[in-house]
């Protein structure tokens, strides 16, 4: 039994999970604020496609990382004000208009990649540097899993903290929330639905830009086309799991991201023989079962999806 | 009233699409002046690779082919409020459906074993996206998110047959791919010297079909009550949850026969690599036409030209062929939004409703 466990090595499973889950949760925590203020945002996945590229980019332009990932989460909030002004001023369907951002993604960042990045010969920027938090990083168990890690993973688990203390113990989220659930009254009571809507779906754009940076700044200091690979919508998933609070969220986000894991770990410490395939399927097959699972509770804000004329 | 109905025709149904197209292109060259090439020389090479000679032109009818039967399935799907951002899963599912059809079954005439194939195909299509109609009827989870997923799914399942001996592999092939199919189940070429084939007839045929199903049946009538306001539906004794299941069904169909015509027409066997893309051409196509059948011919036309037409562009002037995603995005967005278009050219404003494509009422969350 020891031996198994040392072999599956659970403290670094752990690990990895939380590392992987990271722009699951971010993606999640863009679409809950996006969504508590009654816009759908399907377009995560192309936000985070393009702060993948844009980071990458001005990383590589700048030679200095952190101006990478601000810039990743400035080309999010732009794009997602895009978003916003379609689906609020436009009364463009939000499906569509999150569509709209996600075609646009591929095609902005495969045009400027192929013009700017692929022919570069000379090294990326590499990656951000992993910190160990002085003295919490020597607890046994949870601190090579919490406190050791880089950049953009510590700013996902502190900004589950900001975005439910946001949403829940504020006034700003008290009014997104009302946005979210019945506009009209909100606006009777003095709140500008339009404003606090604009300024959600742009929040929502600087989480899943931070998203991006994950995958070309963290994970591998590189930019590849398509590198989101659909963990824009796996993250709307996780919000919905996660019953549109940060907390569930981040939990349903390690569960798929852990599913990634148990999978590989299966089969090269057990060797079970699945192929590579299914076990490449496990995160989107559960993502289908989890959404068709939890729809039936789920409780979305009343006014999600609905363009808001003001009379 | 008749002339202002006349007007707001021409203007949504014309106007606004071409409008939309024009301001396509204008975003895109700004796209590639931003990247320091020259807009002018991009679309020349563009427009060359598309349609200056004889079999450019053919090229672009073969890039059109599988565009009408995707476009087609996902306009069905609107029509029926149902979102099919899946067409692609639903492509490659057809695509493997039919061929495993078209190579293990042989030795029958030309007008048994081509029809086959290709029913095999749609069955692949029609059941891949069934299961996102099911999960939403069912349990209420919303299609956009089932469809991409499956969308993974599918070019896995996909990678996996078309890779492991024993199942779909060929025996003796240097890269993984399926066996041929049979020679009679090939699409003949209708155009000598090119590669135009038999598919071409095919998509014609389909349209004026989808167009009757939509417009002229029991089954398009419900499809339609059910896209424009479930709850008379269900008051009128409509199955709301099978109509949907159905209409996702037939939607994924129209997109498994985009794929096997291709392979039929084509390929003749499948790879295991999967080129991206179609998914998002579709949704563009089926915007542009208004999810009107008719209209799905010229749009279809239209993003066979730009597809074929790009990759002439990227070779010749090594702008990406990711530019027509630019075109596409942009053109939705004008389509999609007939406020800009009405602002660009000062109409007024009334009865220009915005595309809805989710219903209203009873709308699940994404």
């Amino acid at each position: 039994m020891t031996s198994f466990l040392s072999q599956l090595d659970p403290i670094s499973l752990l690990s990895i999970t939380l590392v992987t889950a990271t722009p699951l949760t971010l993606a999640a925590l863009g679409g809950m604020m996006c969504e508590r203020s009654g816009v759908v945002n399907i377009a995560l996945e192309g936000i985070m496609l393009t702060g993948a590229f844009v980071g990458y980019a001005v990383a590589f332009a700048t030679h200095n990382l952190w101006v990478g990932v601000l810039a990743a989460i400035a080309a999010g909030m732009l794009i997602a004000a895009l978003h916003a002004a379609l689906s609020i001023n436009f009364l463009v369907d939000q499906i569509v208009s999150g569509t709209v951002i996600n075609i646009l993604a591929v095609g902005i960042t495969g045009v400027f990649y192929r013009n700017f990045i692929e022919s570069q010969n000379t090294a990326g920027p590499g990656t951000l540097p992993q910190w160990n938090v002085p003295f919490l990083s020597g607890i046994p168990v949870l601190g090579p899993i919490f406190f050791q890690n880089q950049f953009v993973t510590f700013a996902m688990l502190a900004l589950i903290v900001i975005v439910h203390f946001t949403l829940f113990h504020t006034v700003w989220g008290l009014r997104t929330r009302a946005c979210g659930e019945h506009p009209r009254a909100a606006e009777t009571a003095g709140i500008n639905v339009y404003f606090v809507r604009y300024v959600n779906v742009i929040a929502s754009g600087a989480l899943a830009g931070l998203g991006g940076a994950y995958f070309s700044l963290q994970q591998i200091g590189n930019f590849l086309p398509g590198m989101t690979g659909g963990r824009g919508f796996i993250g709307l998933a996780a919000m919905i799991f996660g019953q549109w609070t940060p907390v569930g969220a981040f939990l349903a986000s390690l569960l798929f991201a852990g599913s990634d894991q148990v999978g590989s770990r299966l089969q090269s410490v057990f060797h079970v023989p699945i192929p590579l395939q299914f076990l490449g399927m496990l995160p989107y097959v559960l993502t289908i079962v989890v959404v068709a699972g939890a729809m039936g509770r789920a409780v979305a804000p009343a006014a999600v999806g609905r363009p808001y004329k003001k009379s | 009233m008749r002339a202002r109905m006349r007007i707001d025709w021409i203007v949504n149904s014309i106007l606004v699409p071409l409008v939309s197209v024009a301001a396509g292109f204008v975003v895109a060259g700004l796209a590639v002046a931003a990247t320091g090439a020259d807009p002018l020389v991009a679309f020349t090479a563009l427009f060359e690779g598309a349609f200056t000679n004889r079999n450019a032109f053919a090229e672009t009818l073969v890039s059109t082919v599988p565009y009408v039967f995707l476009g087609l399935g996902v306009a069905l799907g609107f029509r029926a409020g149902l979102f099919n951002i899946g067409a692609e899963g639903q492509f490659y599912i057809g695509a493997l459906t039919g061929v495993f059809i078209g190579y293990s079954i042989r030795g029958l005439p030309f007008f048994i074993e081509m029809p086959l194939a290709l029913l095999a195909g749609m069955a692949g299509g029609f059941a891949w996206a069934a299961i996102a109609g099911f999960l939403k009827a069912r349990f209420g989870a919303h299609e956009v998110i089932t469809t991409i997923m499956l969308n993974y799914v599918a070019f896995l399942v996909a990678n996996y047959l078309v890779d492991t001996p024993g199942l779909m592999l060929a025996p003796d092939v240097s890269t993984p791919r399926t066996p041929d199919v049979d020679a009679n189940a090939v699409l003949p070429i209708i155009l000598a010297g090119s590669r135009l084939h038999a598919g071409f007839i095919l998509a014609l045929i389909a349209v004026p079909l989808v167009w009757f199903l939509i417009e002229r049946t029991t089954v398009g009538f419900q499809l339609r009550a059910v896209g424009f306001n479930q709850g008379a539906a269900r008051a009128a004794g409509m199955s709301v949850g099978r109509t949907m299941v159905l209409a996702m069904g037939l939607s994924g169909a129209l997109a498994g026969a985009a794929g096997i015509v291709q392979v039929l027409g084509i390929g003749r066997h499948m790879t295991d690599t999967v080129a991206a893309g179609y998914g998002f051409d579709a949704i563009a196509i089926a915007l542009l036409a208004r999810s009107n059948p008719w209209g799905i011919l010229p749009a279809a036309l239209l993003f066979g030209a730009l597809h074929n037409g790009a990759s002439f562009m990227q070779l010749q002037t090594d702008v990406s062929a990711d530019l027509i995603s630019i075109v596409q995005a942009s053109v939705i967005i004008f389509i999609a939004a007939p406020a800009i278009v009405r602002w660009i050219f000062r109409l007024r404003a009334e009865g220009a409703a915005s595309i809805q494509i989710t219903s209203r009422e009873a709308e699940t969350p994404v």
